[in-house]
């Protein structure tokens, strides 16, 4: 792959098919965790920290245990199991061994172990026969879209909430109507596909 | 069918599920960070409403603190005497009886303060205040639009008749209000004090009364009328001192013009804001 192909597939998972905004994966955390920036952003670096190791090693597993024994048909399974073990064991490492960043990220690590963008990032480097360093890649760039994604829709949310709306679209209904218009916006970089 | 495709996906998933076990668990042991089990018993004590009112970031900076011996056991505002007592326990430390605080709005002007204009803009007190100084004339009233209700992490604080009131219940005593009040306007106060001045007005009598319909003229019939001298009228305006309060209600009872409030109501205020409030509409 040349170095525009990768390029072209970066910013494809950040701003074409942005994981929340286009594809809808990890829908909970966006709208669960985007209350305020300082949140979204640690909430977001524990994305990119998660994806871009879960979606390396998914690929390792796929390549080296579930092709050649011929169980690729269980890869979603054998995917959720990984990511979770993953997960916990990088938490344990991180408390350990880095406790400044277990301050930072350690409250969100349990909350995206079972987060459908993780495993998305992590079938769809699969299904894209994408290698190791492309898969790699691959996460990283989706979950910075990720990361970007939720941390606008938390400055939004923060003007919102200054802002006098209806009383019936107060709280979660205006914070849903304020992502679905955040997505419309995003459609406008379809064009930008050149692969 | 092939049964055997499937048992064999059962053994390999397994076989991976007993493996990632077994390397967590090694990892478990291999990385166990020691921790402290009175730090345990102490975070376990706390009311975990991670409200900052101790000063630290979260009830976890605070256990630990407090195991560390840094911070007070009576450091928590929230969970009061109780939780002091419990840390006191867990931390072996004989304890002073804690008095609970709560909240207290030293001003119940509301609807009876005169306006400049009428504000429509963010509703916010912090904003509105940028705006020629506010919309009440009084320079040192509520604003009353709220940034201390929104503020409370326990849902204690309403506007009633145009001020902030606080529930003195639900109140926890975190002091994130006292922080939000652009105008500094609230303070904590002994639970068991029943009395309160509900003004902050520094300026002489004839000003105060001009711009606001409940605000303190520093009268002194309050002074006179307290029988333990509890009573003091300092800057033109009535202050409490708790140590030597009765909580008899004698000010309460001799102030013409119901400013100091009997459990943060009174309900001479509360009539008069409905009817005011009437007019504003």
């Amino acid at each position: 792959m040349s170095f525009a192909q990768l390029f072209s597939l970066s910013i494809g998972a950040i701003l074409i098919e942005n994981f929340v905004l286009v594809k809808f994966f990890g829908c909970c955390p966006f709208l669960g965790v985007s209350k305020k920036p300082d949140t979204a952003l640690g909430m977001g670096l524990a994305v990119i920290f998660v994806m871009t190791t879960s979606t390396a090693v998914t690929h390792l597993i796929n390549e080296y245990v579930l092709v050649p024994l011929d169980l690729v048909y269980m890869k979603t399974v054998a995917f959720i199991l990984v990511i979770a073990a993953l997960v916990q064991f990088v938490e344990m490492v991180l408390m350990k061994l880095m406790p400044s960043l277990y301050q930072a990220l350690g409250i969100y690590l349990p909350l995206i172990t079972t987060n459908c963008a993780v495993l998305g990032a992590a079938l769809l480097a699969v299904d894209k026969g994408l290698n190791f360093f492309q898969s790699a890649l691959f996460g990283f760039s989706a979950a910075v879209g990720f990361t970007l994604a939720i941390i606008l829709l938390s400055f939004i949310r923060e003007r919102v909430g200054f802002s006098d709306c209806p009383k019936a679209f107060e709280g979660f209904p205006i914070v849903l109507i304020s992502a679905a218009l955040l997505s419309i916006a995003f459609m406008g970089f379809q064009g930008l596909k050149i692969f | 069918m092939d049964y055997m495709s499937i048992a064999y996906a059962v053994i390999v998933l397994s076989a991976m599920g007993l493996l990632f076990g077994g390397i967590l668990s090694a990892a478990s042991k291999l990385f166990a960070v020691s921790s402290d089990k009175k730090l345990q018993k102490i975070t376990e004590a706390l009311p975990g409403a991670n409200c900052g009112g101790c000063g630290y970031a979260g009830c976890a900076n605070f256990a630990e603190a407090v195991a560390a011996g840094k911070a007070k056991v009576d450091g928590c505002p929230t969970g009061g005497p109780e939780t002091a007592k419990k840390l006191s326990e867990i931390m072996g430390k004989n304890l002073e009886e804690v008095e609970r605080l709560v909240a207290h709005v030293n001003c119940k002007g509301g609807n009876a303060t005169k306006l400049k204009f009428k504000y429509i803009g963010i509703k916010d007190c912090v904003s509105a205040l940028n705006i020629g100084g506010g919309r009440i004339i009084c320079p040192y009233g509520c604003i009353g639009l709220g940034t201390c209700a929104r503020a409370c992490p326990f849902g204690a604080i309403s506007i009633k008749g145009g001020t902030a009131v606080v529930d003195r219940e639900k109140c926890a005593a975190c002091t994130v209000c006292i922080s939000s009040c652009p105008r500094h306007l609230i303070s904590l106060v002994p639970y068991d004090r029943p009395v309160s001045v509900g003004c902050s007005s520094k300026d002489k009598g004839i000003i105060t009364k001009a711009y606001c319909d409940s605000g303190c003229i520093g009268c002194k019939l309050c002074e006179k009328a307290c029988p333990e001298n509890a009573v003091k009228v300092e800057n033109n305006l009535a202050r409490i001192d708790s140590a030597r309060c009765t909580g008899c209600k004698a000010c309460a009872d001799a102030c013409p013009r119901h400013v100091i409030t009997v459990s943060g109501k009174s309900l001479q205020m509360e009539e008069g804001a409905e009817n005011n409030s009437k007019k504003v509409m």
